[in-house]
């Protein structure tokens, strides 16, 4: 297997994009990424969309974004796996060159969420459940994330003020970042008192419906080296996990086990171990996300996730910087995009570029993508080469 | 909500029926075709117990789009008595009255219309017990 780096990467304004469609804000993201990369051609590309086809009607992206970026005849492919397309579509394109098959990669995420408006959105997202047996009777995600959180706070005495100074925390990281779709700050009191979608979850704990695009360009780490203009980042760990679709059939509501065991796998490759991450970009879909992945990734005891957020540990200046972008929370969560803009971010950080929100000698970062209530896992641990 | 897609669900939203992995043990419901535990085809039809207790709740506030009248209501997972554990609404409670743990029995019960004109769909959901 060959070393494999990220030569580049490329990310737009995450928000409300109505001026632009699916393949504007794909395209827009990718031309950046080529362009930060400095490659003249790319041989394969894997695009991470969840639902293109529910938000707008839209199949086929393989073909449709190879042809819009002007890269046809290239082998393309869309990857899904929900809300860790993105981070599923990053480890196919490392597969590619890894195994020899590919040179120069193009890997990337989109959605556009806006065009269907909230019942809309929310029955499309709803796919990530199951169907038949959790979406049937009623749940919501804020609903399934919430049922966790519960759990956890019966289990280990975990409060709504732990759970808001997350979002806090992801604001604050937020505000620094021109990207994000809401950098604006948040108060610990505006989390807890803003509308309750689902006890104990408020509007606040919960990330939001965004259009974006992120893209990296991924080479042989040996390549890296010769053609790279800025410090190549090379990937050194990749997992990939499943676990139950429906929360209500794992045995422990507060763990994350398809996160367990992604992470193990990419420690595993990589060879280090929790303490040795510098900074985290994880999937903090819902505030108590951020919480029980802090723990499974093994970065705090299981329990002390809350703690963590609430003694400053995770802050940029903590001991374990997680989500130094502004999270989902803040940046969005542009679903199929979300898994690469947490590598943009890492490799940002990695390469020292991130001015008021760098993570001090960050030399390796870890990002995490889940999809619909922990069913499926990627992991990456990415290194400053 | 299509009629066959509705309908091959009926045995389990109407009658409970599961199944049960005649090589370990474990429940499944719905059936599967294959044990996740130890791999056997081999399963017996069973009916569920009716019973259960509380592991986790929520009250959905902002509801999907054919739950919208029912708003607020309680969700829950349960574990029934055989062990089993489903997802369902609470109903007949007042949301301050649920507490991790508490007794819990199913029942038939209407969970949401297609539209004007479409389908009534049935199956489970818990009650105080």
């Amino acid at each position: 297997m060959r070393d494999v780096a990220i030569i580049g990467v490329g990310m737009n304004k995450w928000g409300e994009l109505w001026q632009k469609s699916l393949r504007d804000v794909f395209v827009e993201s990718a031309l950046l990424a080529i362009e930060d990369a400095g490659v003249d051609h790319i041989d394969s590309m894997y695009v991470g969309c969840m639902t293109s086809g529910l938000f707008v009607g839209q199949e086929h992206l393989s073909s449709l974004l190879a042809d819009y970026l002007g890269t046809a005849p290239i082998p393309a492919a869309r990857v899904e796996s929900a809300c860790a397309s993105g981070g599923l579509a990053v480890r196919m394109g490392f597969m590619d060159i890894a195994s020899g098959m590919s040179d120069i990669v193009l890997v990337g995420g989109v959605e556009k969420m806006t065009d269907v408006g909230g019942d809309g959105a929310t029955y499309a997202l709803s796919t990530a459940a199951d169907q038949e047996y959790e979406v049937y009777q009623g749940i919501t995600f804020p609903g399934l994330y919430a049922l966790m959180a519960r759990s956890h706070m019966h289990k280990y005495g975990t409060t709504r003020e732990q759970l808001a100074q997350v979002a806090v925390k992801n604001h604050e990281n937020g505000s620094k970042n021109p990207l994000a779709q809401f950098p604006q700050k948040v108060t610990v009191d505006q989390v807890l008192n803003s509308i309750m979608v689902a006890d104990p979850l408020t509007i606040l704990d919960c990330s939001p419906i965004t259009d974006g695009a992120a893209c990296a360009i991924l080479c042989p780490a040996e390549m890296a080296k010769k053609i790279c203009k800025k410090p190549p980042v090379k990937i050194i760990g990749a997992g990939n996990a499943t676990d139950t679709i429906a929360l209500h059939s794992r045995s422990d509501f507060t763990k994350l086990n398809a996160t367990v065991k992604a992470a193990e796998a990419a420690y595993k490759m990589a060879g280090v171990k929790p303490e040795d991450i510098d900074l985290a970009e994880v999937h903090d879909c819902f505030t108590i996300a951020e919480i029980i992945v802090s723990e499974d990734l093994g970065f705090f005891k299981k329990g002390d996730g809350g703690k963590a957020a609430e003694t400053g540990a995770t802050a940029i200046g903590g001991e374990k910087p997680i989500n130094s972008s502004g999270g989902l929370k803040s940046k969005g969560h542009p679903v199929g995009a979300t898994g690469v803009g947490q590598v943009v971010e890492i490799v940002h950080q990695l390469r020292g570029e991130t001015k008021d929100r760098q993570v001090k000698d960050a030399k390796i970062g870890l990002a995490q993508n889940m999809g619909g209530s922990g069913g499926s896992a990627v992991v990456h641990i990415m290194e400053r080469m | 909500m299509f009629p066959a897609r509705y309908w091959r669900e009926i045995p389990q939203r109407y009658r409970l029926e599961a199944s049960k992995c005649k090589s370990c043990g474990k429940i499944y419901f719905p059936p599967r075709l294959i044990c996740a535990g130890c791999k056997s085809r081999d399963f017996e039809e069973i009916k569920l117990k009716d019973q259960g207790k509380l592991l986790s709740f929520t009250v959905i506030r902002v509801a999907p789009s054919q739950f919208v009248d029912q708003s607020p209501y309680a969700m829950g997972i349960v574990e029934l008595d055989d062990g089993a554990r489903f997802l369902t609404q609470i109903a007949d409670c007042e949301p301050d009255q649920l507490e991790i743990g508490m007794r819990l029995k199913l029942e038939f019960r209407k969970i949401q219309e297609d539209g004007e004109a479409g389908i009534l769909c049935y199956g489970y959901k818990c009650v105080p017990a």
